[in-house]
């Protein structure tokens, strides 16, 4: 390193002085920005829509498996009859229109210390910034259930398949039979989606099979909106819904997918429909990249989304360790704006700014009837903060008028989330 | 060789120390005004079929608006828990981000015959505060052309029903209406192009 003068280096340092406060080192020169965006889910696809919104000149590649994406949210809608599986399908044509790459493949490794992807398909990507959205994976807390359980089982946790798996079973049932939904234990995707299927669930019995139960096994004995729930449970789904906490002989441990049965302990549960969603982990790539900590899930920053394990790799949605953010769709959208503005910041030699996130989650609990929980988050103290004060649930006493307009902006917000993040 | 390392430090050391005095300003204005996207659309052009369109909106009305979800004197599902957890200074600074954006007017499905019909009572009863069809930014009156119908009729049916305050202008004004033509003038705000 000869003659290395002071006028070298900062030409060296190009955009110079942009060394920050926080420690966050200017990037040198300009000539590459490349963005590897894994998974085209809400997280993924918004991240990637939004850095190009943002900067033009950053190469975006999102690497997504499926053509088509179904979103769990509003598939609870689908098992009761209420929507297609056309209306909650998204297609990637959006997100070309943006400019980003979209591959259809599987990754297989993430090589963090190299900066580069690798797929099934023998495709290498490098990155500067790689965002990982990669969602969820299923532990094995439930003896027996497995691959092939699941499809006469179905969790339908994942949208698609497993959705018009269950809704078969349920339109295929006898009036008179029993549905169980095994809940999962914390921390999981969607902590209202259980209860607001059996509320769904209920309101497709009670209008095709009278004579039929839905019995709501749990793995915990408290729930997110648990009395807003109980509430609804009690106004529009009473003698149908029934639910069981875990202390009252709710936790299933086992299954026999060849009797349909679920068993608590020795107490065996034989039903016409099990809906079994067993406990979580982050996405398997996550797990297979080194970003998960030992409870499974990946631990970040909070101002940027960046791993704490592997830097330059973001992990934004379910599979980030981001509380008191829920593991929501809503979540998964903000939280991709932020890794967006952050990696449009830190390629530009910037100095991410404060982020700022929300979340909004609604429950379709009965006819013309919604209720939810909202909240506004900041960084305090280097630390994703609930802001005091903000947010809360739908009050209990609400108006049967307010909960109808409450059911007109959950498809409002599943109209502008759906846009917000492939569109 | 002829790189002096001490000299190097101290550059890098001083970038540091100057930039550690620094008082973060707080989140930016796009950084807040995105979070509002997943159910007002993104930059505040909404979807539908009922969040209104943000797109556009005067500083004031913006300003107007939170500040009465968060101290509770306009009717809310959600948005006064939401409002709740800005500053008044947070809310300022998302306000420039709506201003900023040009006025979005949706394709509302609307009845055709009420709009029509809604048009003579705009012109002789909306028109003077509410400009243009409802569309200038600059009425501080929010916008209301091309705006999602079921929120419309949400807004009118608090006023209505006395749980949120009409300006005095207005009140005078919806006292004259029949609800057959406060039903058409809604399809007429809604309908505008």
């Amino acid at each position: 390193m000869a003659n290395f003068t002071r006028r070298k280096f900062l030409q060296v340092t190009g955009g110079a002085v942009a060394v920050s406060s926080l420690g966050f080192p200017a990037i040198v020169g300009a000539a590459s920005k490349k963005v590897v965006v894994v998974g085209g889910g809400v997280g993924g696809a918004t991240a990637a829509k939004y850095i190009r919104m943002a900067d033009s000149s950053i190469d975006v590649t999102l690497i997504e498996p499926n053509t088509e994406y179904y979103t769990c949210f509003m598939s609870n809608e689908v098992l009761s009859g209420h929507r297609t599986m056309d209306s909650i399908k998204v297609t990637y044509e959006g997100l070309k229109g943006h400019g980003i790459n979209v591959v259809h493949d599987t990754v297989t490794d993430i090589d963090a210390a190299g900066k580069k992807v690798m797929t099934a398909g023998g495709q290498t990507f490098a990155y500067d910034r790689c965002i990982v959205a990669p969602g969820i994976s299923f532990a094995n807390n439930i003896e027996g259930y497995d691959e092939a359980a699941m499809k006469s089982m179905p969790h339908a946790w994942k949208a698609g398949e497993q959705t018009v798996i269950l809704r078969k079973q349920l339109e295929a049932m006898d009036d008179g039979g029993v549905v169980a939904i095994a809940a999962p234990p914390n921390p999981f995707r969607c902590p209202p989606g259980p209860y607001e299927r059996a509320c769904q669930i209920a309101m497709y019995l009670r209008a095709k099979k009278p004579k039929s139960k839905l019995i709501i096994l749990d793995a915990k004995d408290k729930f997110s909106k648990q009395g807003l729930f109980m509430q609804a449970f009690e106004r529009h789904h009473a003698g149908i819904v029934e639910w069981v906490s875990a202390e009252k002989g709710g936790k299933v441990t086992r299954v026999d997918a060849a009797t349909n049965t679920l068993y608590v302990g020795d107490t065996a549960h034989k039903v016409a429909v099990a809906n079994v969603i067993p406990a979580q982990t982050a996405g398997a790539i996550a797990i297979k990249a080194g970003l998960t900590d030992d409870k499974g899930w990946c631990p970040i920053d909070g101002r940027t989304f960046e791993s704490t394990i592997h830097k330059n790799v973001h992990v934004i949605g379910d599979a980030s360790v981001a509380n008191p953010l829920p593991k929501s769709g809503y979540a998964a959208n903000s939280e991709g704006k932020v890794a967006a503005a952050a990696v449009v910041d830190l390629l530009n030699g910037r100095e991410p700014g404060d982020p700022a996130l929300v979340n909004t989650c609604y429950s379709v609990v009965g006819p013309h009837d919604a209720i939810s929980v909202a909240k506004v988050y900041d960084l305090k103290d280097g630390k994703l903060n609930a802001v005091e004060g903000s947010g809360g649930l739908t009050s209990a006493d609400s108006s049967p008028e307010m909960r109808a307009r409450e059911e007109e902006y959950a498809y409002s917000w599943f109209a502008n989330i759906k846009k917000d993040s492939w569109g | 060789m002829g790189c002096n390392k001490k000299a190097l430090g101290a550059l890098i050391g001083s970038v540091f120390m100057a930039g550690a005095t620094q008082v973060l300003a707080g989140s930016s204005a796009s950084m807040m005004a995105n979070t509002c996207a997943g159910c007002h659309g993104t930059n505040g052009q909404s979807a539908g079929p009922a969040s209104p369109n943000l797109a556009g909106i005067s500083e004031s009305y913006f300003n107007d608006s939170m500040k009465a979800f968060k101290e509770g004197t306009r009717p809310a599902t959600i948005m006064d828990r939401i409002a709740k957890g800005y500053s008044d200074e947070q809310i300022e600074t998302m306000a420039t981000f709506f201003a900023g954006q040009p006025v979005y007017k949706a394709m509302v499905p609307h009845d055709a015959a009420k709009a029509k019909a809604g048009a003579e009572t705009y012109d002789k009863s909306c028109a003077k505060c509410h400009d243009e069809g409802g569309s200038l930014p600059g009425d501080d009156a929010g916008i209301l052309a091309g705006q999602w119908l079921p929120w419309l009729e949400y807004s009118m049916a608090d006023f209505k029903a006395g749980n949120r305050e009409m300006p005095k202008k207005m009140a005078k004004q919806v006292e004259k209406l029949s609800d057959a033509e406060i039903e058409a003038v809604l399809h007429y705000f809604a309908g505008q192009k």
